[in-house]
Protein backbone atom coordinates (compact mmCIF):
# COMPACT_ATOMS: atom_id res chain seq x y z
CA UNK A 1 0.00 0.00 0.00
CA UNK A 2 1.39 3.36 -0.89
CA UNK A 3 1.44 6.45 1.28
CA UNK A 4 -1.89 7.83 0.15
CA UNK A 5 -3.80 4.67 0.91
CA UNK A 6 -2.20 4.26 4.33
CA UNK A 7 -3.01 7.83 5.32
CA UNK A 8 -6.58 7.54 4.09
CA UNK A 9 -7.25 4.23 5.85
CA UNK A 10 -5.71 5.29 9.16
CA UNK A 11 -7.49 8.65 9.11
CA UNK A 12 -10.91 7.17 8.55
CA UNK A 13 -10.50 4.43 11.14
CA UNK A 14 -9.14 6.85 13.72
CA UNK A 15 -11.92 9.33 13.09
CA UNK A 16 -14.51 6.67 13.71
CA UNK A 17 -12.78 5.36 16.81
CA UNK A 18 -12.27 8.87 18.21
CA UNK A 19 -15.91 9.78 18.22
CA UNK A 20 -17.02 6.30 19.26
CA UNK A 21 -14.80 6.05 22.33
CA UNK A 22 -14.95 9.74 23.05
CA UNK A 23 -18.68 9.86 23.55
CA UNK A 24 -18.84 6.99 26.04
CA UNK A 25 -17.31 8.85 28.97
CA UNK A 26 -19.29 12.09 28.68
CA UNK A 27 -22.53 10.18 28.17
CA UNK A 28 -22.03 8.19 31.37
CA UNK A 29 -21.01 11.30 33.25
CA UNK A 30 -24.03 13.25 32.08
CA UNK A 31 -26.32 10.40 33.05
CA UNK A 32 -24.96 10.42 36.58
CA UNK A 33 -25.18 14.21 36.79
CA UNK A 34 -28.81 14.28 35.70
CA UNK A 35 -29.78 11.45 38.04
CA UNK A 36 -28.19 13.20 41.02
CA UNK A 37 -29.88 16.46 40.03
CA UNK A 38 -33.25 14.70 39.83
CA UNK A 39 -32.88 13.15 43.25
CA UNK A 40 -31.85 16.46 44.81
CA UNK A 41 -34.81 18.14 43.10
CA UNK A 42 -37.05 15.56 44.68
CA UNK A 43 -35.55 16.32 48.07
CA UNK A 44 -35.74 20.12 47.79
CA UNK A 45 -38.16 21.31 45.15
CA UNK A 46 -37.98 24.96 46.15
CA UNK A 47 -34.30 25.17 45.18
CA UNK A 48 -35.18 24.01 41.68
CA UNK A 49 -33.98 27.18 39.92
CA UNK A 50 -30.47 26.92 41.36
CA UNK A 51 -30.31 23.19 40.84
CA UNK A 52 -31.48 23.44 37.24
CA UNK A 53 -29.01 26.19 36.41
CA UNK A 54 -26.12 24.34 38.03
CA UNK A 55 -27.18 21.19 36.22
CA UNK A 56 -27.08 22.93 32.85
CA UNK A 57 -23.69 24.48 33.49
CA UNK A 58 -22.29 21.12 34.59
CA UNK A 59 -23.78 19.37 31.58
CA UNK A 60 -22.19 21.92 29.25
CA UNK A 61 -18.79 21.35 30.79
CA UNK A 62 -19.12 17.57 30.46
CA UNK A 63 -20.44 17.91 26.94
CA UNK A 64 -17.41 19.92 25.85
CA UNK A 65 -15.22 16.83 26.20
CA UNK A 66 -17.38 15.06 23.64
CA UNK A 67 -17.23 18.18 21.48
CA UNK A 68 -13.42 18.08 21.56
CA UNK A 69 -13.47 14.48 20.29
CA UNK A 70 -15.97 15.44 17.62
CA UNK A 71 -13.82 18.33 16.44
CA UNK A 72 -10.78 16.05 16.20
CA UNK A 73 -12.64 13.52 14.10
CA UNK A 74 -14.01 16.27 11.85
CA UNK A 75 -10.48 17.56 11.36
CA UNK A 76 -9.34 14.06 10.44
CA UNK A 77 -12.06 13.69 7.85
CA UNK A 78 -12.37 17.16 6.36
CA UNK A 79 -9.29 19.20 7.15
CA UNK A 80 -6.65 16.51 7.35
CA UNK A 81 -3.27 18.20 6.88
CA UNK A 82 -1.45 14.98 6.00
CA UNK A 83 -4.06 14.11 3.40
CA UNK A 84 -3.81 17.56 1.83
CA UNK A 85 -0.04 17.31 1.77
CA UNK A 86 -0.14 13.91 0.07
CA UNK A 87 -2.78 15.06 -2.42
CA UNK A 88 -0.70 18.10 -3.31
CA UNK A 89 2.31 15.85 -3.82
CA UNK A 90 0.35 13.50 -6.08
CA UNK A 91 -1.02 16.41 -8.10
CA UNK A 92 2.49 17.75 -8.59
CA UNK A 93 3.69 14.33 -9.75
CA UNK A 94 0.75 13.94 -12.15
CA UNK A 95 1.18 17.45 -13.54
CA UNK A 96 4.86 16.96 -14.31
CA UNK B 1 -26.20 42.28 14.72
CA UNK B 2 -27.70 45.12 12.72
CA UNK B 3 -31.17 43.83 13.51
CA UNK B 4 -30.36 43.88 17.22
CA UNK B 5 -28.93 47.41 17.26
CA UNK B 6 -31.56 48.99 15.02
CA UNK B 7 -34.38 47.19 16.79
CA UNK B 8 -33.36 48.30 20.25
CA UNK B 9 -32.75 51.86 19.09
CA UNK B 10 -36.25 52.04 17.61
CA UNK B 11 -37.92 50.57 20.68
CA UNK B 12 -36.18 52.72 23.27
CA UNK B 13 -36.82 55.92 21.38
CA UNK B 14 -39.96 56.59 23.33
CA UNK B 15 -39.68 54.95 26.70
CA UNK B 16 -42.62 55.38 28.99
CA UNK B 17 -42.81 54.81 32.71
CA UNK B 18 -46.56 54.74 32.89
CA UNK B 19 -48.70 51.71 33.23
CA UNK B 20 -49.33 51.37 29.53
CA UNK B 21 -46.41 50.78 27.24
CA UNK B 22 -45.86 49.42 23.81
CA UNK B 23 -45.46 45.70 23.58
CA UNK B 24 -41.96 45.97 22.16
CA UNK B 25 -40.81 47.88 25.22
CA UNK B 26 -42.42 45.22 27.34
CA UNK B 27 -40.47 42.56 25.49
CA UNK B 28 -37.21 44.38 26.00
CA UNK B 29 -37.93 44.87 29.69
CA UNK B 30 -38.66 41.19 30.15
CA UNK B 31 -35.41 40.24 28.48
CA UNK B 32 -33.31 42.77 30.38
CA UNK B 33 -34.72 42.04 33.81
CA UNK B 34 -34.44 38.31 33.15
CA UNK B 35 -30.76 38.59 32.33
CA UNK B 36 -30.19 40.87 35.29
CA UNK B 37 -31.75 38.37 37.66
CA UNK B 38 -29.60 35.56 36.26
CA UNK B 39 -26.44 37.61 36.70
CA UNK B 40 -27.39 38.39 40.27
CA UNK B 41 -28.04 34.70 40.97
CA UNK B 42 -24.55 33.82 39.82
CA UNK B 43 -23.13 36.03 42.53
CA UNK B 44 -22.26 39.37 41.00
CA UNK B 45 -23.27 42.10 43.40
CA UNK B 46 -23.93 44.91 40.98
CA UNK B 47 -25.53 43.46 37.87
CA UNK B 48 -26.04 46.81 36.16
CA UNK B 49 -22.33 47.15 35.53
CA UNK B 50 -22.01 43.86 33.73
CA UNK B 51 -25.31 43.54 31.99
CA UNK B 52 -24.07 45.48 28.98
CA UNK B 53 -21.36 42.97 28.22
CA UNK B 54 -23.06 39.76 29.32
CA UNK B 55 -26.43 40.69 27.88
CA UNK B 56 -24.87 41.46 24.52
CA UNK B 57 -23.05 38.12 24.51
CA UNK B 58 -26.21 36.21 25.28
CA UNK B 59 -28.41 38.07 22.80
CA UNK B 60 -25.88 37.82 19.99
CA UNK B 61 -25.34 34.07 20.37
CA UNK B 62 -29.05 33.41 20.90
CA UNK B 63 -30.14 35.38 17.85
CA UNK B 64 -27.37 33.82 15.76
CA UNK B 65 -28.84 30.44 16.65
CA UNK B 66 -32.45 31.53 16.17
CA UNK B 67 -31.72 32.62 12.62
CA UNK B 68 -31.40 29.02 11.48
CA UNK B 69 -35.16 29.10 11.06
CA UNK B 70 -34.62 31.21 7.95
CA UNK B 71 -33.70 28.96 5.03
CA UNK B 72 -30.35 29.58 3.48
CA UNK B 73 -28.96 31.00 6.72
CA UNK B 74 -25.60 29.95 8.09
CA UNK B 75 -25.04 30.72 11.76
CA UNK B 76 -22.05 33.02 12.17
CA UNK B 77 -21.08 31.18 15.33
CA UNK B 78 -20.52 28.09 13.21
CA UNK B 79 -17.09 29.30 12.27
CA UNK B 80 -14.19 29.10 14.67
CA UNK B 81 -13.19 32.72 13.98
CA UNK B 82 -16.40 34.14 15.43
CA UNK B 83 -16.37 32.00 18.53
CA UNK B 84 -12.67 32.64 19.06
CA UNK B 85 -13.37 36.38 18.84
CA UNK B 86 -16.15 36.08 21.42
CA UNK B 87 -13.96 34.03 23.73
CA UNK B 88 -11.16 36.58 23.38
CA UNK B 89 -13.63 39.30 24.38
CA UNK B 90 -14.35 37.38 27.57
CA UNK B 91 -10.64 36.75 28.09
CA UNK B 92 -9.96 40.48 27.95
CA UNK B 93 -13.05 41.49 29.91
CA UNK B 94 -12.38 39.32 32.96
CA UNK B 95 -9.13 41.07 33.98
CA UNK B 96 -10.65 44.44 33.07
CA UNK B 97 -13.57 43.95 35.44
CA UNK B 98 -11.29 42.42 38.04
CA UNK B 99 -8.87 45.35 37.99
CA UNK B 100 -11.73 47.81 38.02
CA UNK B 101 -13.11 46.18 41.12
CA UNK B 102 -10.00 45.31 43.08
CA UNK B 103 -7.19 47.49 41.75
CA UNK B 104 -4.20 46.19 39.81
CA UNK B 105 -2.31 44.57 42.66
CA UNK B 106 -5.44 43.19 44.23
CA UNK B 107 -6.33 41.44 41.02
CA UNK B 108 -2.82 40.12 40.40
CA UNK B 109 -2.77 38.84 43.96
CA UNK B 110 -5.71 36.56 43.23
CA UNK B 111 -3.45 34.58 40.92
CA UNK B 112 -1.25 33.64 43.84
CA UNK B 113 -4.09 32.39 45.99
CA UNK B 114 -4.25 29.93 47.68
CA UNK B 115 -0.46 29.51 47.47
CA UNK B 116 2.23 30.92 45.18
CA UNK B 117 2.79 27.46 43.72
CA UNK B 118 -0.61 27.72 42.07
CA UNK B 119 0.51 30.65 39.91
CA UNK B 120 1.31 28.69 36.72
CA UNK B 121 -1.79 26.55 37.16
CA UNK B 122 -4.00 29.61 37.51
CA UNK B 123 -2.55 31.10 34.36
CA UNK B 124 -2.98 27.85 32.46
CA UNK B 125 -6.54 27.47 33.67
CA UNK B 126 -7.29 31.01 32.50
CA UNK B 127 -6.07 30.23 28.99
CA UNK B 128 -7.74 26.83 28.77
CA UNK B 129 -11.07 28.27 29.94
CA UNK B 130 -11.00 30.70 27.06
CA UNK B 131 -10.14 27.96 24.59
CA UNK B 132 -12.89 25.74 25.98
CA UNK B 133 -15.45 28.53 25.58
CA UNK B 134 -14.55 29.02 21.93
CA UNK B 135 -14.43 25.33 21.00
CA UNK B 136 -17.61 24.47 22.89
CA UNK B 137 -19.70 27.04 21.07
CA UNK B 138 -18.07 26.33 17.72
CA UNK B 139 -18.48 22.56 18.04
CA UNK B 140 -22.13 22.78 19.00
CA UNK B 141 -23.07 25.16 16.20
CA UNK B 142 -21.01 23.49 13.51
CA UNK B 143 -22.21 20.00 14.37
CA UNK B 144 -25.81 21.13 14.16
CA UNK B 145 -25.31 22.69 10.75
CA UNK B 146 -23.30 19.73 9.47
CA UNK B 147 -25.81 17.12 10.62
CA UNK B 148 -28.61 18.99 8.87
CA UNK B 149 -26.56 19.29 5.70
CA UNK B 150 -25.73 15.58 5.66
CA UNK B 151 -29.28 14.55 6.45
CA UNK B 152 -30.62 16.69 3.62
CA UNK B 153 -28.81 14.43 1.19
CA UNK B 154 -30.10 11.24 2.75
CA UNK B 155 -33.65 11.63 4.04
CA UNK B 156 -35.23 14.86 2.92
CA UNK B 157 -38.48 16.41 4.09
CA UNK B 158 -39.19 15.49 7.68
CA UNK B 159 -36.14 14.33 9.51
CA UNK B 160 -33.98 17.40 8.80
CA UNK B 161 -36.72 19.53 10.32
CA UNK B 162 -36.51 17.52 13.52
CA UNK B 163 -32.77 18.02 13.56
CA UNK B 164 -33.26 21.74 12.98
CA UNK B 165 -35.44 21.81 16.08
CA UNK B 166 -32.71 20.06 18.04
CA UNK B 167 -30.21 22.54 16.65
CA UNK B 168 -32.39 25.42 17.85
CA UNK B 169 -32.59 23.94 21.32
CA UNK B 170 -28.87 23.38 21.63
CA UNK B 171 -28.24 26.85 20.22
CA UNK B 172 -30.33 28.45 22.96
CA UNK B 173 -28.74 26.33 25.66
CA UNK B 174 -25.26 27.13 24.39
CA UNK B 175 -26.02 30.85 24.35
CA UNK B 176 -27.16 30.62 27.96
CA UNK B 177 -24.12 28.55 28.94
CA UNK B 178 -21.71 30.94 27.26
CA UNK B 179 -23.02 33.99 29.08
CA UNK B 180 -23.40 32.22 32.42
CA UNK B 181 -19.83 30.93 32.24
CA UNK B 182 -18.60 34.42 31.37
CA UNK B 183 -20.54 35.73 34.38
CA UNK B 184 -19.02 33.07 36.64
CA UNK B 185 -15.51 33.92 35.49
CA UNK B 186 -16.11 37.62 36.07
CA UNK B 187 -17.58 36.87 39.49
CA UNK B 188 -14.51 34.82 40.38
CA UNK B 189 -12.26 37.69 39.35
CA UNK B 190 -14.17 40.43 41.15
CA UNK B 191 -14.94 38.61 44.36
CA UNK B 192 -13.23 40.54 47.13
CA UNK B 193 -12.08 38.60 50.14
CA UNK B 194 -13.97 40.02 53.04
CA UNK B 195 -12.30 40.12 56.43
CA UNK B 196 -13.61 37.43 58.69
CA UNK B 197 -16.30 38.91 60.92
CA UNK B 198 -15.49 38.82 64.58
CA UNK B 199 -17.37 36.25 66.56
CA UNK B 200 -20.44 37.99 67.82
CA UNK B 201 -21.37 36.28 71.00
CA UNK B 202 -18.98 35.20 73.64
CA UNK B 203 -20.63 33.72 76.64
Amino acid sequence: MDNMTIIAVVSIITAGLTIALGSVGPALGEGRAVSTALSSLAQQPDASATITRTLFVGLAMIESIAIYCFVVSMILIFANPFWNHVIAGAAKVAGK
Amino acid sequence: MIVLAVGSKLITRRLSTELTRSRWQNLLEIVVTGIEKQIEDVGLQNPKKYIGFLGTLFLFVALAALGTVIPGYEPPTGSLSTTAALALCVFVAVPLFGIEEQGLWGYLATYTKPTIIMLPFNIISELSRTLALAVRLFGNMMSGAMIIAILLTITPFIFPIVMTLLGLLTGMVQAYIFSILAAVYIAAATRTRKAKPALAIKT
